[in-house]
């Protein structure tokens, strides 16, 4: 079996992933997540 | 141990795994107003700036977060202010923790491909050649169809699309489509060309489903090709102890995604369900935290008693 990768990557990946988050919220892109969530989005049923 | 015992085992978790998708699936689509007949409204509350993990079409009447594939296709849609950093720092997140475990545990639509695949019919067993290929289209579609196409494309009005969701995903037809069109008269009216092409791709997925164990998860679900890229180093994975693995194939056999826990533990295509956990007669396979090291127990000689 081939070796595994050690924690201590993921352990380094994680607060990684957490600011590239962090830089969407700080982006605005919250508010377009929030934007197209709340109508009803045509092209997603097949009507746009 | 005991084959009955064993059976009787793995039941009562498949049962765990079937109950614990099913509260999950109506925790995140219980907006019950939306679901009344005449004008049905989507919830537009605060909770929909946070996507669910698993595939749920935002347009469902009764969801109450948002779909991190269609938030993904958005974002891109505005790149002037997205460049996707939240639903994919989020998602890679969930990933790093969790690899493709929401697959088998936390997705609306996984479970309805399941229950189909309940049905009794003959099953097709898809060539190894043919599903080995097939199993890549489904990066393909991530990256042409919810990242490349919707950043880059732009009509005439200077408008992006989201092209996975309008072109290929079944769930929103599902999910959101039918519900909505059923309960509203007007929308009944604007149907075209692209609502009979979903709803031919949505007949197709569920008809495949009754017949293959999730094929929609193995072959085009985009988010199941992203968190299957973090399979590899989340906190939770696969572990075979090689003490006391006597490499007698039930767990291949047991796993319905096709993935041999022997070879690859921590499979891209492995969604983490435990039927091969819970299958392995000798409890050498475990979901851990992090890699685990083997430990010294049964000498490898030991047979199995079935």
């Amino acid at each position: 079996m081939k070796r595994e990768v050690p924690l201590k990557v993921t352990i380094i990946l994680i607060p990684l992933a957490i600011a590239l988050c962090a830089l969407g919220v700080y982006r605005g892109e919250v508010a377009i997540v929030l934007n197209k969530a709340i109508n009803i989005c045509m092209e997603c049923i097949g009507l746009g | 141990m005991d084959k009955t015992y064993r059976n009787k085992k793995a039941r009562k978790a498949a049962g765990f795994r079937k109950a614990v998708q099913f509260g999950w699936g109506i925790l995140t689509n219980s907006y019950i107003k939306g679901f009344m007949p005449g004008n049905p409204a989507i919830y537009r509350g605060k909770l929909k700036k946070i996507c669910v993990p698993g595939m749920n079409c935002y347009s469902c009447p009764g969801a109450l977060g948002s779909c991190p594939i269609g938030s993904m296709q958005a974002i891109f849609d505005n790149r002037t202010r997205g460049i996707g950093a939240y639903v994919i720092g989020y998602l890679s997140v969930i990933g790093l923790f969790l690899g493709r475990f929401v697959c088998a545990w936390l997705c609306l639509f996984g479970l309805i491909q399941e229950l189909l695949y309940m049905i009794p019919t003959p099953k097709l067993t898809v060539p190894e050649k043919a599903d080995k290929g097939l199993r890549y289209l489904k990066y393909v579609i991530l990256l042409v169809m919810v990242f490349l196409l919707p950043f880059f494309y732009r009509t005439g009005y200077g408008a992006g699309e989201p092209f996975f969701c309008k072109y290929i995903c079944p769930v929103g037809t599902l999910e959101g489509g039918i519900p909505l069109v059923l309960l509203n008269s007007t929308m009944r009216g604007a149907l075209g060309w692209l609502f009979r092409w979903k709803f031919l791709l949505l007949i197709f997925c569920i008809a495949s489903s009754v017949f293959i164990y999730r094929p929609f998860c193995k072959y085009i679900c985009p988010l199941g090709a992203f968190y299957g890229l973090f399979q590899k180093v989340s906190l939770i994975r696969m572990r075979v102890d090689e003490e006391k693995c006597v490499d007698c194939g039930i767990c291949a056999k047991a796993c319905k995604m096709r993935v041999d826990p022997r070879k690859t533990p921590n499979s891209n295509e492995c969604i983490r369900c435990r039927d091969c956990i819970n299958a392995c007669p000798m409890h050498a396979l475990s979901m851990n935290i992090g890699p685990g090291q083997g430990t010294v127990s049964k000498p490898k000689t030991q047979n199995i008693i079935d």
